[in-house]
């Protein structure tokens, strides 16, 4: 039992963190605040993909006399395509969120389905 | 040259798309120009890239002369043929309607950021038709949804931007799904390479590992297709969005989105891989059924056009999926067939819509009492396409429906051949409601601004609808091409 919490630490961090985002998307009105749960919930599978690229005993893989062992440096670069994905959509979804508030004048959910024309 | 067309398909858009926004503002007068002519050019490419892979069965390209699986690679099958052409051709007809159709729904200083998006929407969904590369795979995906939310939110009113971005929030969930499954896979096998995984991985199967991963795949994947239940963002967003992108969107995207789940399904892992704790296959049908017949139903209750359109993609889609469930020879050729049938007449639907409301105003089934005699044409193309959508005989719905069926009844399915015979019926119903007030009904107060739509905006409507008709008329053609591409998708050519 001990061995399965403090052995694979690394992917309850990542669930933890994953639900946690998930919850905010789920559960928060304010469509800012699922902005945020959706950076925590990408952030949490980032994290996953770095941790799985640790190799015991591996260093940072850069050439280096000393080296022995490295690190998979596939996921680190995967992972920099990724946070640039994720950078676009945050700045996207933030550009809707100032329209929205142009537009209804809010950026609570219920609000805004109070005021659409057509129900929700 | 030749052998650079595959990257060219991905990098021709895409450099138009980006010239566009920085160029100076005389250029971008002419942004429409640019955007045709590279999409053109890209329907020549696609025409040449699918000629050759159906005489070679495969094309592949690789990056940088780097081997797959170091490098990344571009494959071209004859499945991969027939969407792309698809896309190019749809977009091709998207981009000459929205010349007319554009300005009438966008502020003017708008138009060559939305052309620049739907450049980027096409060179998106081209990146993952051709890509050989499972992680490019969700790159792509994210560069065509990207584009996709901000066409949606150019829609008139204010709704498309709720539209747009509880999209952006579901897809963006779906696509971290699909990175995480990505993971996965790369845990177990170790490789990106979709021909490498599917070498790699049957050693794997077994492992909880791998079926995490194909599990967070195919739910990502499904929310990007709009699969019952997770369709819920597809109805506002269609419905809200320009009549050029609900076209293009309806046509091509969600269509994609079905190709990287074969992709996955067939090409990633075997058809062998059928987990014994997870029945895949089964949830998949009987999904797709509840689908075929929630979203008819819920089609039939709509008084909107574009929503209707919208309802009726849903139930759609569960024929494709449907088909590519059953996955017999049969059934995945009905599957692929239904899948040129449905982009292109719904295509053509989503452009009479945006024609009937540029011309009358008309935006519920109720307004359109006598169009049928007022804008013949339009109201012409509409009941084409929906007569192929329904599935009546000498259209191409007849032909992917009659595959459909026969292919579940050849794998035994006896309770689903009523399901795709009641969905086809269901879909008669709710066009009735649209085609009894044009052409049965005395005309109403509502007079058209204008008899009938520029020539510009009618011609792809019309082009469409009739190769829904012609498709049918010559059923072998078509037949032909999807049953290769079936027979090598589940691998007995």
């Amino acid at each position: 039992m001990i061995e399965l919490i403090a052995g694979k630490y690394n992917y309850w961090i990542y669930i933890c963190l994953m639900m946690i985002g998930f919850y905010a998307i789920i559960a928060k009105g304010n469509l800012i605040k699922k902005i945020i749960g959706i950076n925590i919930f990408q952030s949490a599978v980032f994290l996953f993909y770095i941790s799985i690229s640790k190799v015991r005993g591996g260093t940072a893989p850069i050439l280096w006399e000393n080296a022995v062992l490295y690190d998979n440096p596939l996921p680190h670069v995967l992972i920099l395509t990724a946070i640039v994905v994720s950078v676009s959509t945050t700045a996207l979804a933030l550009a809707l969120v100032i329209r929205i508030r142009k537009e209804f004048g809010a950026m609570e959910e219920d609000r805004i389905a109070k005021l659409r024309s057509d129900g929700p | 040259m030749t052998e650079h067309f595959p990257a060219l398909l991905v990098i021709l858009p895409l450099l138009a798309a980006v010239l566009i926004p920085f160029s100076p503002a005389a250029v971008k007068r002419s942004a429409w120009h640019i955007s045709f002519a590279s999409a053109a050019a890209s329907l020549a490419l696609a025409a040449r890239l699918a000629w050759e892979a159906f005489a070679l069965g495969k094309v592949s390209y690789w990056f940088g002369g780097w081997a797959p699986p170091w490098g990344i690679e571009y494959s071209i099958d004859p499945l991969g043929a027939l969407l792309l052409l698809l896309t190019a051709f749809v977009t091709c007809a998207a981009l000459s309607y929205s010349r007319a159709a554009a300005p009438a729904e966008l502020a003017a200083e708008r138009l060559p950021y939305f052309y620049s998006c739907m450049l980027l929407f096409t060179s998106g969904l081209t990146g993952i038709i051709i890509t050989g590369d499972i992680f490019n795979l969700y790159v792509f995906i994210e560069i065509a949804s990207l584009a996709g939310y901000a066409l949606i939110a150019a829609g008139r009113r204010r709704e498309a931007l709720v539209a747009s971005y509880n999209y952006l929030i579901l897809g963006t969930i779906a696509a971290t799904f699909i990175l995480l499954g990505i993971g996965y896979l790369y845990m177990a096998a170790g490789t990106l390479n979709m021909a490498d995984l599917r070498e790699r991985l049957p050693q794997v199967y077994h492992t909880k590992t791998v079926l995490t991963g194909f599990a967070f795949l195919v739910v990502g994947l499904s929310i990007k297709t709009a699969l019952f239940p997770l369709h819920i963002w597809l109805p506002d967003a269609y419905t809200h969005a320009p009549s050029p992108v609900s076209a293009l969107l309806a046509a091509t995207g969600t269509k994609v989105g079905i190709y990287a789940m074969i992709r996955v399904i067939f090409t990633v892992f075997k058809p062998e891989f059928n987990p014994s704790t997870v029945p895949m296959t089964v949830i998949l049908a009987g999904l797709a059924c509840a689908g075929i017949i929630y979203g008819a139903l819920v089609a039939l209750a709509q008084t909107n056009i574009k929503r209707l359109l919208a309802y009726s993609s849903v139930s759609q889609i569960g024929y494709i999926i449907l088909g590519a469930a059953i996955s017999n020879q049969t059934a995945m050729t009905g599957s692929l067939l239904h899948i040129i049938n449905h982009a292109l007449m719904k295509a053509s639907l989503f452009m009479c819509a945006g024609i009937i409301l540029m011309s009358t105003g008309a935006e519920k089934t109720g307004d359109l009492k006598g169009l049928g005699r007022r804008m013949p044409l339009t109201m012409a193309a509409f009941t084409a396409a929906a007569c192929s959508l329904a599935g009546l005989p000498l259209t191409a719905g007849f032909i992917s429906k009659w595959h459909l069926a026969l292919g579940a009844v050849e794998a035994g399915l006896w309770l689903v051949v009523p399901v795709i015979l009641a969905g086809s019926l269901l879909t008669a119903v709710y066009f009735w409601k649209i085609i009894e007030p044009a052409y049965f009904s005395p005309a109403g107060e509502r007079r058209p601004v204008r008899p009938e739509a520029p020539a510009g905006m009618l011609a792809p409507a019309v082009l469409l609808a009739a190769l829904g008709v012609a498709l049918g008329l010559a059923a072998h053609f078509p037949a032909l091409g999807a049953g290769r591409a079936a027979a090598l998708l589940l691998g007995n050519p």
